[in-house]
């Protein structure tokens, strides 16, 4: 195993500076706020990453921009590995969250079996998904996370189909917690993780995550794009309680997602039929409203 | 201790979980398991083994049953698993992981035949294909082996000088079904064998450390450099967990490779697992007539014991390698490994491989004569040989 010396003046903090992210990623917000949710609640963490681009944020051997400590997983298996890792923990009554930090390439594709699994055991860790929507560490192939429209190098003329529904697959697991988080929203997102750590037993996040690289976007559009992607109903944020209670954290303002799709040039504006776009966005806000009307 | 009738199976989920609870004062113990025939009885042991400190996490595959289990292990746990076959296909990525973590884990592996066609008996083919791992590897003959060999694969593993992951193999229902007389150690006694792992390089949750990212080439290199030094640790160190095992246990678990007959031997077979206990007795009876022939058991595969297979075979003129294995377009794996060992110090010696019992076909003690009648006729060594099946002939349709 590889040991790493820490560098001793920024310790504490979860993502340190000199990481390899690309500018406007959404990881580099996501795990910044992670560590401050952290730090207010006084808790800690160790992280479990699969391949994705958040491993290769920490850096070569023997650096390290992760200020906790990490486990890398295979791809497919970091639920897995952290189950095993939290319950030596909890044998031992230590404290500090096991965190799985995975891209949507490990949740909803290569990894769903294995966090299928921790999800049905209940496991007591914290499963995040920073959703980029595509696998950016192998250069932006699709994923079953890419939405309709999208050019990647393995849909070259566009995605045909739609972005798979992970929210609803996790919340059918009646797991304590899934909620969806937005970089957008960052009070409402802090508030989120501070339920999670707040919780015991699985807790899904799912953080819509700006990938200026996959999406061929400006980096300094991140935050606006994800905020676009919630005012029109894109990317709806919410959170369910033991797959039962629904709530709506924020709710879209009728704003167009035309300029989504302008703003990034994995889109070709004739890939694009804004019609159907609005009308499913329409739809799953509808359903999200009974759910949350039936159960709240 | 008492001495009971038992089948390979639960002679392995008894030195697994023994071992586990062993290590209650301290971090305890965890594992993936997830069930495959003929290996499933393993794992269900294990489950209903009442853990002090563990936990027996039921996964829904392989690749998280290994995934579990180094995931325990790095947080300082002795964490253990068992599969088969297609399992162990299915796992190999994660079995690859644990052995560059340099993780002390413990896997039993019941071999057999992977598929297609599918099939449920005894050939090796499964775990010699991580043979390249950085995993200790030993073949077992009986109830009693499975048992010694994997306690003592414990203290072997979490060795500071070796701290890479060990399996143990049996074959599939020959072992792992079979009941033998076997003498089960008390938990006081393992807990004497097996002291409280300390695994230098845990995780400790208050740490910063990152481990598996990107290490440049040259750091990967002295990665591996260092695995070879502790695989080449491992006779010695092997030799102080078997005097230490006696010491415990008052019975010796065998040497890296046993021997019978070899001292004035012409002829050598070289075999392991079950075949060697049938050639065994072929070669005691023959003997018993006067022919100069003996027997290797390779009972460590991994590392591979050169050393004292050489020495074992100093009077040999001819040598045959039993496989119940075969490597595509090549031949059978103990003798390619064989042949390397005697490159460069016996070049002229004869070494003939024969392709016996694969697809869980039988090794009979007349197989075994066939064997040693094609090896005594020959003065060249050739291809490797066909048991059981007239190669000019016969083909599926
Ligand atoms: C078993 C396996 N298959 C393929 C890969 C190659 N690989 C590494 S990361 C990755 C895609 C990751 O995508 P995602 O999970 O979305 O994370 P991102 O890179 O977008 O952050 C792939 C295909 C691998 N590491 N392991
Ligand atoms: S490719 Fe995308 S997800 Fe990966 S580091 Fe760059 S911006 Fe972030
Ligand atoms: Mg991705």
């Amino acid at each position: 195993m590889n040991a790493t010396a820490p560098l001793a003046h920024d310790d504490k903090c979860l993502l340190r500076p000199g990481n390899t992210n690309c500018g406007g990623c959404g990881m580099s917000v996501g795990l910044t706020m992670l560590g401050r949710a952290l730090d207010k609640a006084g808790d800690s963490c160790s992280l479990v990453i699969p391949a994705c681009c958040g491993i290769v944020t920490a850096g070569a051997y023997p650096t390290t921009s992760y200020g906790v400590p990490t486990i890398a997983s295979t791809f497919a298996s970091s639920p897995a590995v952290a189950s095993g890792y939290a319950s030596i923990r909890d044998l031992n009554d230590e404290p500090g969250q096991v965190i799985c930090w995975a891209g949507d390439g490990g949740t909803y594709d290569i990894g769903l079996a294995t966090l299928s699994a921790a999800a049905e055991r209940n496991e007591n860790i914290i499963y995040i998904c920073y959703d980029n929507e595509i696998y950016g560490n192998t250069g932006g192939q699709r994923s079953s996370a890419t939405p309709a429209g999208a050019r990647t190098t393995t849909t070259p003329s566009g995605k045909t189909e739609g972005k798979k529904d992970i929210m609803s697959i996790m919340a059918a697991h009646a797991i304590p917690y899934a909620a969806t988080l937005s970089m957008a929203h960052p009070e409402d997102f802090a508030d989120k993780l501070a339920t999670a750590l707040s919780m015991t037993g699985m807790r899904f996040l799912l953080i819509h995550s700006p990938c200026p690289t996959g999406w061929k976007s400006e980096p300094e559009d991140s935050i606006e794009l994800v905020r676009i992607a919630v005012a029109s109903g894109l990317f709806p944020v919410y959170e369910v309680f033991d797959g039962a209670r629904y709530r709506i954290s924020i709710r879209p303002d009728g704003t167009d997602p035309a300029e989504y799709f302008h703003r990034q040039r994995r889109f070709a504006d004739d890939d694009i039929d804004l019609d159907e776009t609005r009308r499913i966005c329409a739809a799953r806000m509808r359903r999200l409203e009974v759910l949350s009307q039936h159960f709240d | 201790m008492s001495v009971q009738v038992i089948t390979g199976n639960h002679a392995a989920g008894y030195a697994l979980s023994t071992a586990g609870e062993a290590n209650r004062n301290s971090r305890g113990t965890a594992c993936g398991i997830y069930p495959i025939t003929p290996q499933t009885e393993i794992v269900e042991y294990v489950a209903k083994f009442p853990f002090s400190k563990g936990r027996v996490v039921p996964v829904e595959s392989e690749h998280s049953a290994m995934a579990v289990t180094i995931g325990a292990s790095i947080a300082g746990a002795r964490a253990f698993t068992a599969s088969s076959s297609n399992g162990l296909a299915y796992m190999t990525e994660n079995i690859m992981v644990a052995g560059y973590y340099r993780l002390p884990i413990v896997m039993v592996g019941v071999n057999r035949t992977l598929g297609p066609p599918w099939n449920i008996w005894a050939d090796q083919g499964d775990t010699l294909m991580l043979r390249d791992f950085p995993w200790l590897q030993f073949y077992c003959e009986d109830s009693q082996e499975v048992l010694d060999t994997t306690l003592l694969a414990f203290r072997l593993a979490e060795d500071h000088r070796i701290l890479l992951p060990a399996l143990t193999c049996m074959d599939a229902f020959i072992v792992s079904h079979t009941q033998t007389e076997t003498t089960m150690p008390d938990q006081a006694d393992v807990d004497r064998y097996l002291p409280d792992l300390d695994l230098p390089h845990r995780m400790h949750y208050d740490e910063v450390r990152t481990i598996g990212g990107l290490a440049w080439p040259h750091e990967g290199l002295s990665m591996r450099l260092e695995i070879d030094e502790a695989m080449k640790r491992v006779p010695d160190v092997y030799q102080e967990c078997r005097q230490r095992f006696s010491d415990v246990f008052g019975r010796d678990p065998g040497d890296v490779i046993q021997t019978f007959g070899t001292e004035d031997a012409r002829q050598i077979l070289v075999a392991s697992g079950t075949m060697a206990t049938t050639a065994r007795e072929v070669v005691r009876k023959r003997r018993a007539h006067g022919e100069k022939i003996g027997l290797v058991k390779i009972k460590m595969f991994r590392p591979f014991p050169g050393d004292a297979l050489r020495q074992a075979c100093a009077t040999a003129e001819r040598v045959a390698v039993l496989d119940r294995n075969y490597a595509a377009g090549t031949g059978g794996i103990f003798w390619q490994d064989t042949r390397a060992a005697f490159q460069g110090h016996r070049d002229k010696l004869l070494i003939q491989n024969y392709l016996t019992g694969l697809c869980g076909e039988d090794v009979t003690p007349a197989v075994i004569g066939d064997i040693l009648e094609d090896l005594s006729g020959r003065d060249s060594a050739g291809e490797p040989v066909w048991m059981g099946i007239d190669t000019t002939k016969e083909t599926l349709q």
